[in-house]
């Protein structure tokens, strides 16, 4: 029902764009390839489950990479520096994270703002915070990073399945079921579709929003992790413009940037074609990784004007002028 | 229908209901009553009070005065959700559902029913199915609301609102977009719920519907009770009388006795004018150095006629004619641009910039004409506003004060004002004298009469059958969105306006609106 064609659009650019780019390097359809795709991406892949809830719900949240620049160097101090267990850090910035989105979403809720100020104050402050920690990037030595990143599920072919792409998949799994079939779900699209409405109606608007910032924050905090595995450092300049990259697979995904509509399997998409564009250009080898930035703009262009058409179409027929008073 | 004295209290009780706004009474003292099973219409003409009497039993205004009781029990809800919950629902003309949301998400959202804290969906859609079903409707609960029309939408919102056991359900303008079959099928659908023994408010303008479905009529006016009959036992002209507050006054037409009806010029012409779904389509002419005045009460069709004559809205019947030349008038360029001016009732929205000076304010539409290659000079703005200031009298004579600043007569003037200074042959005022004291009050009506005897063209909407009666030459009737009547000279004085608004409309009621 929701968003589905966009969806099978996008699902359509994704297998086209891999059979094309299999046509010119065969080496693409391998497990190995697909499986590099997925851990180079698994931190934008669940960044971007909880954007697709934000703006499902009518908002955006551009805090995100900031939010992953910041658990980086926390992760990083607090294991290196302050000698924490990682589980114990990996709780306290999840717990920070939840809190600093929770917060964000109360100053939306409470003071009647537009997301997008709110969140771009949260984006700095994140940002700035990141860099009174430490602005070097702090190597991460602990064992646990070696153990883990060494972890991976071998697939037939001779791919690897990394510790952290699995944890994207299961985060892009329960988000999908999350929104698709539960109460808090169906909430979110009452929110995207108008907040008046959605509280006449009973839907309790403040707490949704609070619970939706904090969803993103959360994931997002759950990115900075994943991305310290990545990269085995905390670094205050790590992830910047991700939240552009977010949005970007989103809408590409077939959510509405108004809201109302779009899903979470269709963002995993949007991740996924963005990523297929960058093995394309490791392939190839003689492209600068800037096309990438390029390919993905041009497809945004093209998504966003096809859902200004389907929105153009699916309004034609229903609206009738109401009566104006005399 | 009620014909004994029941002893249990009745189901809606409101009592010496008051609420201000700022200065403003809204309501005084209003009380209604709604009993079990009946369809009781609330009408009014706008500023009457209706939605505000609305909003305060639903909790969505707070009262300054009044009790409300539900069944005898007092209740004070303090928000849209906890009238629902003491059994009140209201069901808007805008549809207050989520279009984007699947219909049977839009019946059961935050209380679909749930297992392991998932949503049954399967079990939602059977029973959204089953609610429907209830209502005469078969369609499949998995799409989108959107994609449905008004009328599905409507009994969407009533399913919805009697499922959470609504025993008051307010119906306001229910019908208002919908065609004569969706109106019948939103009939038989109100009259099952009563029988049920649900109360049913029924707001609309239509009086047609109203007699058509109703048990019982409260009329407001003014923020004030004016009355409550059974309908059956209510002659159309009374209830009219009731809902202008009109006796049968004795005014008759100053100009009509004065000035004899000679043929003047035609101004402007309008033949078979109209819009589907807008205006039924009607002749009108307008002459120089005459005022014709729009009666008619609420949604009749008065500031619909208006925006066509203007060209705010385009007509796709009919040809108009300026100076015996036919014209198109497709957008208020073109009316402007044939020497056309317009007023419009909202000042505040569609009039006056607030922000802008007196001086801004006057030479905006002068500007507009010119275009953007011909600025006015400073000195000529200057030039312009001093004179319109003089000529109207607009208080306080400061050209540069801002326009919020001043009371709604001078604001009025300045509206006015504007439109004289591109030396228009027309002039459309809908509602000039609306929200300005007595004194400014009758300032504009000796306005309108000078202006007119310049040998301006004037089409003035006015709810006030007195004044209309003083100014117009001539009087176009309106119900109904179509035009019903034409009176001129001696025929032209509230008895016979109120007659016209009242006659059985019956057989072009629905005319153009299907």
């Amino acid at each position: 029902m929701k968003g589905l064609p966009p969806v099978l659009i996008t699902a359509i650019v994704l297998v086209a764009g891999f059979a094309l780019c299999a046509m010119q390097f065969p080496n693409i359809a391998s497990t190995r390839v697909v499986g590099n795709l997925l851990t180079d991406n698994a931190f934008l892949g669940i960044v971007a489950t909880g954007m697709t809830f934000v703006i499902i719900s009518g908002g955006i949240d551009l805090s995100v990479g900031s939010v992953i620049g910041f658990t980086t160097v926390f992760v990083a101090l607090a294991i290196e520096r302050w000698g924490m267990p990682p589980l114990v850090a990996f709780v306290a910035i999840l717990v920070l994270s939840a809190a600093f989105g929770a917060a964000m979403g109360a100053v939306i809720h409470v003071f009647d703002l537009p997301p997008f100020i709110v969140t771009l104050a949260g984006m700095f402050l994140a940002r700035g915070a990141s860099f009174l920690l430490s602005t070097e990037s702090v190597p991460i030595t602990a064992p646990v990073y070696s153990t883990v990143s060494d972890f991976a599920l071998r697939m037939p072919g001779g791919g690897r399945l990394t510790a952290i792409a699995i944890v994207m998949l299961a985060i892009v799994i329960g988000g999908a079921l999350l929104l698709r079939l539960t109460r808090f779900g169906a909430n979110v699209y009452a929110l995207g579709g108008n907040r008046t409405t959605a509280s006449l109606m009973g839907v309790a608007v403040g707490k949704m929003t609070i619970k939706i910032y904090m969803l993103s924050s959360l994931l997002a905090g759950i990115a900075g992790i994943v991305f310290s595995f990545y990269t085995s450092a905390g670094y205050s300049l790590s992830a910047v413009g991700v939240e552009l990259d977010t949005i970007a697979a989103v809408v590409i995904g077939g959510t509405l940037l108004t809201g109302g509509q779009g899903s979470v399997i269709g963002t995993f998409l949007g991740v996924l074609i963005q990523g297929l564009i960058q093995t394309y250009i490791n392939f190839d080898g003689t492209l600068s990784s800037w096309w990438t930035k390029i390919a993905t703009g041009v497809l945004l262009f093209a998504f966003i004007a096809l859902q200004q058409g389907l929105v153009a179409l699916a309004r034609r027929p229903v609206v009738k002028s109401a009566g104006a008073a005399s | 229908m009620e014909n004994s004295p029941d002893p249990a209290p009745p189901l809606l009780e409101v009592r010496g209901i008051s609420k201000s706004f700022g200065a403003v009474r809204a309501l005084q003292e209003v009380d209604f009553t709604l009993r079990a099973g009946e369809i009781h219409a609330l009408l009014g003409e706008n500023g009457a009070g209706k939605s505000t009497l609305i909003k305060v039993i639903t909790g969505v205004f707070p009262r300054d005065a009044g009790i409300v009781r539900i069944s005898g029990e007092e209740v004070a809800p303090r928000s849209a959700k906890a009238a629902l919950g003491a059994g009140i629902a209201t069901v808007y003309q805008e549809v207050n559902l989520l279009p984007n949301l699947s219909v049977a998400q839009n019946l059961f959202l935050d209380r679909q029913p749930m297992r392991f804290g998932i949503v049954r969906e399967g079990e939602m859609r059977r029973r959204a199915k089953a609610l429907l079903a209830d209502f005469g409707l078969d369609i499949d609960v998995a799409a989108p609301l959107g994609n449905y029309s008004v009328a599905i939408q409507h009994v969407t919102a009533i399913a919805r609102a009697v499922d959470l056991s609504a025993r008051v359900l307010i119906l306001d303008e229910p019908t208002a977009s919908l065609d004569r079959h969706e109106v019948e099928i939103l009939f038989g659908i109100m009259r099952q719920l009563a029988q049920r023994g649900i109360g049913i408010v029924f707001v609309s303008h239509f009086l047609d519907q109203v007699y058509e479905i109703s048990d019982r009529i409260t009329v407001l006016r003014n923020g004030r009770l004016v009355g409550e009959r059974e309908t059956v036992s209510l002659p159309r002209l009374d209830l009219i009388r009731m809902m202008l507050g009109r006796e049968l006054a004795e005014t008759t037409s100053a100009r009509a006795s004065v000035t004899e009806h000679k043929a003047r010029e035609i101004c402007a012409s309008f033949e078979g004018y109209g819009k589907a779904g807008y205006v039924a389509p009607f002749n009108l002419e307008l002459r120089h150095g005459e005022v014709v005045g729009l009666a008619g009460l609420l949604g009749s069709g008065r500031t619909e006629t208006a925006r066509l004559v203007f060209g705010a809205e385009r007509a796709d019947l009919g040809q108009a004619k300026v100076e015996g030349v036919p014209v198109r008038l497709q957008s208020p360029r073109d009316g402007v641009r044939h020497g056309f001016g317009y007023c419009p009732e909202e000042r505040k929205t569609d009039g006056i910039i607030a922000e802008l000076s007196v001086r801004e304010n006057i030479v905006l539409a002068l500007q507009a004409k010119r275009g953007l290659y011909r600025p006015l000079s400073r000195r000529e703005q200057d030039e312009i506003a001093r004179r319109y200031v003089k000529m109207l009298d607009i208080r306080p004579p400061d050209p540069e004060r801002p326009v919020g600043l001043l009371s709604g007569g001078n604001q009025q003037k300045v509206l006015l004002a504007r439109w004289l200074a591109t030396s228009p042959r027309l002039l459309v005022l809908d509602e000039p004298t609306r929200g300005i004291d007595v004194g400014a009050h009758a300032e504009i009506i000796r306005l309108i009469r000078e202006l007119c005897d310049e040998g301006l063209a004037l089409l003035v909407i006015s709810s006030e059958l007195d004044e209309i009666v003083t100014y117009s030459d001539r009087v176009v009737v309106l119900r109904d969105r179509a035009h019903v009547e034409e009176l001129a000279g001696e025929a032209i004085d509230v008895g016979h306006i109120l007659a016209a608004i009242a006659a059985d409309g019956a057989a072009t009621a629905h005319e153009g609106r299907a």
